[in-house]
């Protein structure tokens, strides 16, 4: 059945979030469409990781409304937004620190999975993770760039079809930082993400769509070449870095 | 994935457990048999408190809410029904409904652990009053009078559909009989995958919901089980003792049930019930003598694991005991990856 080429899969409509008298994000109207790999950019306190929690449920939404796959889920618990079938990747790694390595990813994947599955998917993404060697350690006493693979395998083992990163390259190594960007690629071959960063190589190794956030709202949004012309974007982001 | 990597061990346990159960009213006189229930249904009580506080991460300061409701329910249900087998049943449900009413207001409250404590323990302190205050003819259910500040007496149970009363050292295997079944029901229920999201949310609550668990019905499910966990020592509380009073939900016991878990280990099991029975022999023990308080010396036991062994006494002597034998096994890897590189790559 020929459906419509583009399916939009999430939206926010005027989505606007105040703290007190600041405010984070303001009428924010942003789509995304099935099979996109989108890249969410902005200078310190543009209000992407403010909106991510907005469409994560970890805030609610002062105005405005967050539809996913045609569900509305403004205001929505995590755990409801998850249930979805969207995996979803914190900023800080939010990992389960006294568990080991597999049971982390175990629990992600026995949410939504039958017992065997989850197991059978639980060594997969070990290997696909490349955390065999560690896959017993306690997650506590990892490196910083091995919990943001537990974490990121956490989100891949429950195999979700929408992917929310903040940050996942943060405090990475160069060659940490390609091996995550080759995941991320794989991960989009067969879900729609939205990757929140601050490395500009990263994003370069991963773009396809790019939306600039500026003071709480879109600036523009459009191809890495094409954001990366704008003389405002280089003013007030790249132009601080290059 | 290996759930049961400690099969041995927990075989050893439910053996040790065996022996003393047949084995201690053999040699021991009976005062000290019925004692001994007693000490059970606290370690029953500190069991209970083990799995909800170590397991969920909820620090219950008032497990004995549910302790001292399963013991009057008991009591209550016992002299109005003339039959102790629907009383156990009616004392655990009331106990378990009591911990989910008061966990539904605290959980999807969003309340934070060191009010959930303060709440609690609140709760607890609330009924010893009003319990306190039932002096009066005016206050019976049934044909229970609940007889303030003196309690109300708790029938001996019975063997089901015959009427006959337990003895004693019977009572004594009931009670033993229980504490390893609920040993092992909660060793089981910490393996299953809801006893595994419990330790995840424990550790990281965030998390959990962000993987899609409602946090709330896990650790709801947990709390309830606790209560009604507790509501059984209470029954056999009541039992060891023959009366139900007040002080079932005072500060005293409240306290103490914190103090065993502390120092017993949190995060096992096996460690808040050996801690029950240790400060219990303690305490009694202590009370035998004159010379100092036994509050007082509890308070520097407490202060003093704080300090010295903040992870309790269980988790210390098996990371002694396990780490030789695990970094033995890290050495013979390390042989053996070593030999594998020697070989030629392919």
């Amino acid at each position: 059945m020929a459906r419509q080429r583009r399916e939009t899969v999430l939206e926010t409509q005027d989505l606007t979030m105040r703290f007190g008298g600041v405010v984070a994000n303001e009428r924010v109207d942003f789509q995304l469409d099935k099979g996109e790999l989108r890249c969410l950019i902005g200078p310190n306190g543009a209000g992407k990781s403010t909106f991510f929690k907005c469409l994560t449920g970890q805030l609610k939404p002062t105005e405005g409304t967050v539809t996913i796959n045609g569900v509305d889920t403004t205001g929505a618990d995590p755990h409801q937004v998850a249930e979805l079938g969207v995996g979803i990747k914190t900023q800080v790694p939010n990992v389960f620190d006294a568990l080991s390595v597999e049971e982390n990813i175990w629990l992600a994947s026995r949410r939504f999975h039958p017992d065997k599955k989850a197991a059978a998917l639980t060594a997969e993404t070990v290997e696909r993770v490349r955390l065999g060697d560690i896959r017993r350690r306690q997650v506590g006493a990892l490196a910083h760039g091995q919990r943001q693979w537990v974490e990121l395998a956490m989100v891949v083992a429950a195999e979700p079809w929408l992917v929310l990163l903040d940050e996942p390259a943060a405090g990475m190594t160069d060659e940490e930082t390609e091996f995550t960007a080759g995941l991320i690629r794989a991960i989009n071959e067969t879900a729609t993400l939205i990757v929140v960063e601050h490395d500009m190589n990263f994003i370069r190794a991963i773009a396809q769509k790019v939306t600039v956030f500026h003071r709480g709202a879109i600036l523009i949004e459009g191809t890495m070449d094409e954001v990366s012309a704008d003389p405002t974007v280089r003013d007030v982001y790249l132009g601080h870095k290059h | 994935m290996n759930r049961w990597p400690d099969k041995g061990r927990l075989v050893a346990v439910g053996l040790i457990g065996l022996v003393f159960m047949f084995g201690a009213p053999q040699v021991l006189q009976l005062f000290t048999v019925i004692n001994l229930t007693t000490a059970i249904a606290l370690a029953v009580l500190a069991l209970s408190l083990g799995l909800v506080w170590g397991f969920g991460g909820i620090l219950c300061f008032g497990q004995t809410t549910f302790f001292g409701l399963g013991a009057y329910a008991y009591a209550v249900a016992a002299q109005n029904f003339g039959d102790t087998t629907g009383a156990v049943i009616v004392a655990i449900l009331v106990a378990a409904a009591a911990a989910a009413i008061l966990g539904y207001f605290m959980f999807w409250g969003r309340i934070s652990d060191v009010y959930l404590g303060v709440i609690t323990l609140t709760v607890t302190l609330i009924l010893f009053n009003l319990i306190r205050r039932t002096s009066g003819p005016e206050y019976k259910i049934g044909t229970a009078l609940l007889g303030g500040f003196n309690g109300t007496s708790a029938p001996p149970l019975q063997v089901p559909w015959s009427g006959a009363m337990l003895f004693p050292t019977q009572m004594f295997y009931v009670a033993m009989g229980a504490l390893l079944i609920a040993y092992f029901g909660c060793i089981w229920l910490t393996r299953t995958h809801f006893g595994r999201v419990c330790v995840a949310i424990r550790e990281n609550e965030t998390r959990a919901e962000l993987i899609g668990y409602d946090t709330r019905l896990y650790k709801l499910g947990l709390f309830s089980i606790g209560g009604g966990l507790a509501g059984l020592a209470g029954i056999l509380m009541a039992n060891g003792i023959g009366r139900v009073t007040p002080d079932l939900f005072g500060l005293p016991y409240a306290a103490q049930a914190i103090i065993w878990v502390i120092v017993g280990g949190r995060g096992t099991l096996i460690g808040p019930v050996l801690g029950a029975f240790g400060i219990f022999y303690l305490t009694s023990w202590l009370g035998t003598q004159q010379t100092v308080n036994a509050n007082m010396v509890l308070g520097l036991v407490l202060i003093g694991f704080v300090l010295l062994l903040p992870k309790g006494v269980v988790p210390w002597v098996m990371e002694r005991v396990a780490r030789p034998r695990r970094s033995a096994k890290a050495g013979r890897a390390r042989v053996r990856a070593g030999r594998r590189a020697m070989q030629p790559a392919e």
